[in-house]
């Protein structure tokens, strides 16, 4: 099945019909949202849809069409944003109960990069309180359903964001990546999913879960979208002094130079305990691979094994200091207290969720006096072993490959009760985030429940182009 | 050296840092499962990387600086409608006891 | 008791931790305006209130600052620094971490001269101030109150802090060691150094031990003093409650005691057990500091002669005194200004005369910096001309300066305008004292048939009835010659 006709019409698509005046931006609007308010209370992929401010916005493109103005590369494209991404003067919630309603006066960079680009937002999405999560279940406002089986999660946190480019809510998404936040619901839910390199993409107004790990990215239902809006959110930020100075190099013109002479590794530690199915739709991925010209061969990066374990150690470490700050104070929640002390601990008690008290608790542990060292620093420098084994396998490989997770979507509450189980579904996405490096999720065929299969494909910092080259050519061969 | 067990009276330390007012079930669940993570995590502590350098950052940048020029910030009252208490222009909060700053 | 009682048995050991507010244009980590005293929450936004979402960027002056700090201080300045998240709640710090460096600081191992004696500096590091509450009912302290108001205009203001090695032993020599490190600050153009609007904030570790002794005893930190005067108040009061507790066998904890300015004592602040791990970790929304050879050179460029070499090169070149030299550069400006008047033509012995005796009780009285003189330097050296001349006596001089420094009119016009030039020739002196020895004839006849006591009373009479006529513009010199002349003539 090619991937042009898997989902109806394609954001390239809307664009250019946009842009050329064929149809109307308010037209494509309106049947997005009609396709929400038809199938939305079934998935609940959206915290908010912003339905007047997106025709508002739609009517603005068309008219800047009219004037003979072009409004941009996403001229008319409907987006999903993940609710974990600032919108002036509309909510934005992190799926918790400590930021309900709570309205920023002030707009995330890769939202107003969107925006400027053309795009008309749609709504905010569902997501896994403060994007602690791998399978939306951690929302405070109720869980999103996978759309290709509603008795399963979409993956997480982005997993709103996933489920609604897959039902077709939206064309395009954008998502936040910290262990795997966009890959794991993009392989869940059948859609590609992006983590573009480490400081590509401004975390300005993207709420922090892992300062050091996170980072914005695409969703969308073809490789060829992906890139668009990788090139629409990528570039250097002045507001983020994590964004990498040069100019972005767009990934779009790389997108079909096919793989002539590509080399592929697959990563052998990350093929342990993952499902018989899943392993044989990698199997096939290699196939499709050899058969567009890449030469695949084994590559071996030992230290991915303990990602893990130092992601969750980082992740809450730097995830405890991030949330220090809804306090009760400034924003958000209050839950009254005899003496300020008293109000933070009963406003932070009541306002977080299990999860991220568990994370917060995890993480102020590990930077506690006495077990810095073992714990926090120890994980640093596995991360720096991590970061080296990957140097190495890129000096024989210009790509990686992996399943994004071990197995397809899971059922609701098949990991709720063991916190351990949940986070081991991120092991093979976790390295990447550790290194800072770029990945994307291609859905290829499905598993023995019918259920969605993802493979991912590594490359290193700033390897997007070769990234996206090997992903198109697994979507042009998928089963 | 990681530690042998997490006692629920390290819970309860970790919980006085961390502002976070617990429930005696919370208490009792994260006792348990703080140990459970800590002991997979402990993987970790029991490599020898004594000559590998702690990576704290992904990116090699270094001196990133913005030139020191004003410019206007948000609108006061546009900040205050968003916070639970005010008075005079101002955050108000319950009184402070007196733990000591840094 | 005091210091010098101390001297007896126990000898005091303080290390001084100073914070300077940084005399930039905007904050530390955003763009917002660094400005003391404007409306409450005004110059705050996303950063800096520390809303979600919102990420620093460090302003380059700050480490421009720092870097002149380096170089003043002769701190070494490794390769790179980093910043550090210290991990604490407070409300009226936003983020509820403070941004601050903790191992990797940006200036290390630094000296000051203080008097002669050098004064090792441990570190200086770059971080961010807090917000400011307001107290409301009680009285307005903080534990008694009913609830408190938060203000964020000062968060994320910039600040270094600057850590002394416990390396002093008095109340005077740790006011010497700040007296001196504002004036270097003031003089590198990094801070305004007001202690008492709070640009810059001292606290004062103090431990004592047995005289000859070289350990470290239990120490205890000293907060809250806002002069000079009250650092070495509060630190004469420490010693002398550490010295007494030692002698009654009592423990002394390590605690952070405050200071009260009123009541004149030190009372310790409570603290929860384990309140104090701040967590220190990497701040991953930073990026390291590593100051390269060009931004290193413009600190060196940027950097006068520092208080202490001048005062060196004041006392040889000028031939004043040491502490006539430290009197000039204790205020700031006041040393530039005395060095105007000298290039304008002025002696330095006159310059610095004039300067540390007139002009700093004007500026005293009128609460004035020297750069904010309506009398420029050389208008000063003018006068100072008009003296060595003979064109005026020091008392009209002393009227004219006075004026001068009002209205800011040059010496010479106010000496033309009020008529007050010295009246120095002999004939028009002499037809003075003639004057007034022919309206006065019962003094001049008492003077010639009294006793010493009575010549010396009667002789400072006819003087100042000659005075009083001259409207005070007689040469005193000639004036006493021909008195002298005229009465045994």
């Amino acid at each position: 099945m090619s991937a042009a006709t898997r989902n109806g019409e394609t954001a390239a698509e809307i664009a250019a019909a946009v842009r050329s005046g064929t149809r109307s931006a308010r037209e494509v609007t309106d049947a997005y949202l009609g396709r929400i308010g038809a199938g939305e209370e079934a998935v609940h992929a959206f915290n908010l849809v912003t339905a007047d401010a997106a025709r508002a916005r739609a009517d603005e493109i068309d008219a800047m069409i009219a004037d003979g103005h072009d409004p941009g590369p996403l001229a008319g494209v409907p987006i999903a944003l993940k609710d974990n991404l600032c919108t002036r003067g509309v909510a934005t919630t992190c799926s918790s109960r400590i930021l309900a309603g709570w309205e920023p006066p002030y707009t995330a960079t890769v939202v107003e990069r969107v925006v400027a680009a053309g795009a008309v937002p749609l709504g905010k999405t569902n997501l896994d309180e403060f994007a602690m999560g791998s399978s939306t279940e951690n929302s405070a406002f109720g869980p999103t359903r996978n759309p290709r089986d509603p008795s399963r999660v979409p993956g997480g946190s982005s997993g709103g964001s996933a489920a609604a480019v897959a039902a077709e809510f939206a064309p395009l998404a954008l998502g936040s990546d910290t262990g795997g936040s966009i890959r794991q619901p993009a392989a869940f839910c059948g859609v590609v999913g992006v983590k573009p390199t480490y400081g590509t993409v401004s975390r300005y107004g993207l709420i922090a879960f892992a300062s050091s790990l996170d980072q914005v990215g695409p969703f969308a239902n073809t490789v060829t979208d992906a890139a668009l809006l990788l090139d629409a959110i990528a570039g250097p930020d002045p507001l983020d002094s994590t964004s990498i100075r040069a100019e972005w190099n767009p990934v779009i013109s790389a997108v079909d130079e096919g793989i002539e002479g590509l080399r592929v590794g697959v990563v052998t530690e990350l093929l342990d305990g993952i499902d018989a199915d899943v392993a044989a739709r990698l199997s096939e991925a290699v196939d499709v691979l050899r058969a567009g010209g890449a030469k695949v061969g084994d590559a071996s990066v030992p230290a991915a094994i303990h990602g893990l374990a130092a992601y969750y150690l980082i992740a809450p470490a730097e995830a405890s200091s991030n949330l220090a700050r809804y306090d009760g104070v400034r924003y958000g929640l209050r839950v009254d207290g005899v003496d300020v002390a008293d109000m933070n601990a009963k406003t932070r008690g009541a306002g977080f969720g299990a999860e991220v008290k568990r994370r917060i608790m995890l993480g102020t542990y590990a930077l506690s006096a006495g077990y810095y060292d073992a714990y926090y620093g120890q994980a640093q420098r596995v991360r720096t072993l991590v970061i080296r084994d990957f140097d190495a396998a890129y000096r024989d490989f210009d790509v990686l490959l992996t399943p994004t997770t071990p197995t397809t979507a899971f059922e609701f509450g098949d990991k709720t009760g063991d916190p351990l189980s949940m986070y081991l579904s991120d092991v093979c996405t976790i390295p990447t985030n550790l290194a800072g490096h770029p990945a994307i999720s291609v859905p290829f065929g499905t598993g023995a429940n019918g259920m969605p299969v993802g493979v991912q494909v590594l490359a290193p910092a700033l390897g997007e182009r070769a990234m996206f080259r090997a992903a198109r050519a697994l979507e042009l061969g998928a089963p | 050296m990681a530690p042998e067990r997490i006692t629920r009276a390290d819970v309860e330390h970790v919980a006085h840092l961390a502002r976070l007012a617990l429930t005696e079930p919370e208490i009792e669940e994260l006792t348990g499962q703080l140990g459970d993570i800590l002991g997979y995590a402990a993987q970790v502590s029991a490599l020898d990387l004594t000559e590998v350098p702690p990576t704290a950052h992904p990116l090699p940048l270094v001196n990133v600086f913005r030139p020191d020029e004003a410019r206007p910030g948000v609108d006061r009252d546009e900040v205050l409608a968003q916070a639970p208490a005010t008075e005079n222009n101002r955050f108000r909060v319950p009184r402070i006891l007196g733990e000591a700053r840094g | 008791m005091s210091t010098r009682e101390v001297s007896k048995a126990w000898e005091a050991v303080i290390g001084l931790e100073v914070h300077v507010e940084l005399a930039t244009a905007t904050k530390l980590f955003c763009s917002c305006a660094n400005e003391f005293g404007a409306e409450p929450n005004t110059n705050v936004c996303p950063v800096c209130l520390g809303l979600p979402g919102s990420l620093p960027v460090l302003n380059e002056r700050v480490v421009e600052f720092a870097l002149r700090l380096g170089e003043a201080f002769e701190f070494s300045v490794p390769a790179q620094s980093i910043f550090h998240r210290k991990n604490y709640f407070y409300p009226d710090m936003p983020k509820d971490y403070q941004v601050s460096q903790y191992d990797a600081p940006i200036c290390v191992d630094g000296t000051l001269i203080v008097d002669g004696t050098a004064i090792g500096i441990e570190r200086a590091h770059m971080e961010e101030d807090t917000g400011k509450s307001l107290h409301v009912g009680g009285s307005g302290r903080i534990h008694e109150a009913d609830h408190s108001l938060v203000d964020y205009n000062r968060a994320g203001v910039p600040l270094m802090e600057i850590v002394s090695r416990p390396e002093m032993h008095s109340a005077e020599q740790a006011r010497g060691y700040v007296s001196a490190l504002r004036g270097v600050l003031g003089v590198i153009g990094v801070s305004d150094v007001k202690m008492e609007e709070g640009s810059m904030r001292v606290d004062a570790n103090v431990s004592i031990r047995p005289v000859g002794s070289d350990e470290l005893r239990t120490r205890v930190e000293v907060k809250n003093m806002n002069s000079l005067r009250s650092l070495g108040r509060a630190i004469d009061y420490e010693i002398a409650r550490q010295i007494e507790m030692y002698e009654t066998d009592e423990r002394i904890v390590q605690e952070t005691r405050h200071w009260d300015e009123d009541a004149g004592v030190t009372h310790g602040m409570r603290t929860k057990e384990g309140s104090e791990d701040y967590r220190y970790f990497p701040e991953p929304d930073l990026v390291p500091v590593a100051p390269d050879d060009s931004m290193r050179a413009r600190a060196r460029a940027s950097i006068p002669e520092l208080p202490a070499a001048r005062r060196v090169r004041l006392v040889s070149e000028w031939g004043i005194a040491d502490h006539e030299a430290a009197v000039l550069l204790a205020e700031p400006g006041l040393a530039d200004y005395a060095e105007g008047a000298v290039a304008a033509g002025a002696s330095g012995h006159d310059a610095t005369n004039w300067s540390v005796g007139a002009v700093l009780g004007y500026l005293n009285e009128n609460a004035l910096a020297p750069q904010g003189l309506l009398l420029r330097p050389d208008g000063l050296a003018e006068l100072i001309g008009l003296v060595s001349d003979g064109s005026l006596n020091r008392k009209l001089a002393t009227d004219v300066l006075d004026e001068a420094l009002r209205d800011g009119k040059r010496p010479k016009q106010i000496v033309e305008a009020r008529g007050l030039a010295q009246v120095s020739d002999e004939g028009a002196v002499g037809a003075l004292v003639d004057d007034v020895f022919a309206q006065n004839s019962d003094a001049v006849a008492d003077w010639r048939g009294g006793d010493d006591k009575l010549k010396k009373k009667k002789r400072g009479f006819l003087m100042g009835e000659v005075i009083k006529a001259s409207k005070g513009s007689a040469d005193t010199a000639v004036l006493n010659r021909l008195l002298d002349e005229k009465l045994n003539g």
